[in-house]
């Protein structure tokens, strides 16, 4: 199926960048009407997948991130971060709540809030090569709005 | 984000508005526990009333300030959560670790 509409955005792999791809996305999501409930979904679900390329698959270093979106004829949105950086070695067992290869600060939820807010949430990954992460959502935005 | 602290004698109380990303957590980890460690409070009250967003850094912090308080045997608690960040909360098992309560109804703001 062929998107309605796309976007493209690529950023550094710096912090600070986060709020802003959260809220760029959102912004491309907002022609699909959703409600509010929807745009905190696809807000927290960016703002996961871009803090991993952030922490994790650049870690120390800055790298770009790619960020792809299409919104569907029947109210879908797709998103796709992906990154140039580390890979997941495993990614089934990355995916499993509270798993964590960095500790401290971090819960090992980040995933585990994708897969809450998103319809799928798809991760291909390559040691050395990247990662990309596929995020998907029907919007159905007034329908159910006082659901 | 903000972060304003303040102090009793029985409780130290983080209240934090505005966006929790990975990206503020660090300048919000840095005011927390430098009032953490000097007042070594038994009870930390963290108040996310004002917050208007938050991943999974949030959750991070709190088990993060969890780790720090009960070592020296303390108790946290999280209060004036948005049915979201209650669910997110829940999500961590946070709940089985610090108190968690809802703001009043009416009073959401995500
Ligand atoms: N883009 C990525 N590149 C390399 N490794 C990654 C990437 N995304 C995730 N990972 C790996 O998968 C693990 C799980 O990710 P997840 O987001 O669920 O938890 P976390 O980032 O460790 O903690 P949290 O998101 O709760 O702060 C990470 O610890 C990391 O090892
Ligand atoms: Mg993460």
């Amino acid at each position: 199926m062929k998107p309605v509409n796309e976007m493209r955005l690529k950023i550094e792999s710096r912090s600070v960048n986060e709020a802003f791809a959260r809220a760029t996305v959102a912004a491309f999501a907002a022609q699909l009407d959703p409600n509010i409930e929807e745009i905190s979904d696809i807000r927290t679900a960016v703002s996961e997948a871009v803090t991993n390329c952030i922490v994790h698959a650049y870690a120390e270093t800055v790298g770009q991130i790619y960020i792809w979106s299409g919104i569907y004829e029947n109210g879908v949105i797709r998103i796709k971060i992906r990154d140039c950086g580390c890979g997941i070695e495993n990614v089934k067992q990355a995916m499993e709540p509270l798993f964590t290869t960095l500790g401290g600060e971090r819960a090992g939820l980040g995933f585990a809030v994708m897969e809450s807010f998103c319809d799928k949430v798809r991760v291909r990954s390559k040691i050395g090569v990247g990662t990309v992460v596929t995020l998907e959502k029907r919007i159905k935005g007034r329908e159910n709005a006082d659901a | 984000m903000a972060v304003k602290i303040s102090v009793t004698p029985l409780r130290l109380t983080i209240a934090v508005s505005g966006e929790i990303d990975h990206h503020n957590a660090a300048v919000l980890r840095l005011e927390a526990d430098e009032a953490i460690q000097s007042s070594l409070c038994k009870t930390v009250r963290i108040d996310f009333g004002e917050v208007t967003f938050m991943d999974s850094s949030g959750i991070g912090f709190v088990m993060g300030r969890y780790r720090i308080v009960s070592s020296y045997g303390g108790a946290v608690e999280v209060v004036n959560l948005s049915e979201r960040l209650y669910s997110m909360m829940k999500l961590a098992g946070l709940d089985r670790l610090v108190k968690l309560s809802k703001k009043e109804k009416g009073k959401e703001k995500i």
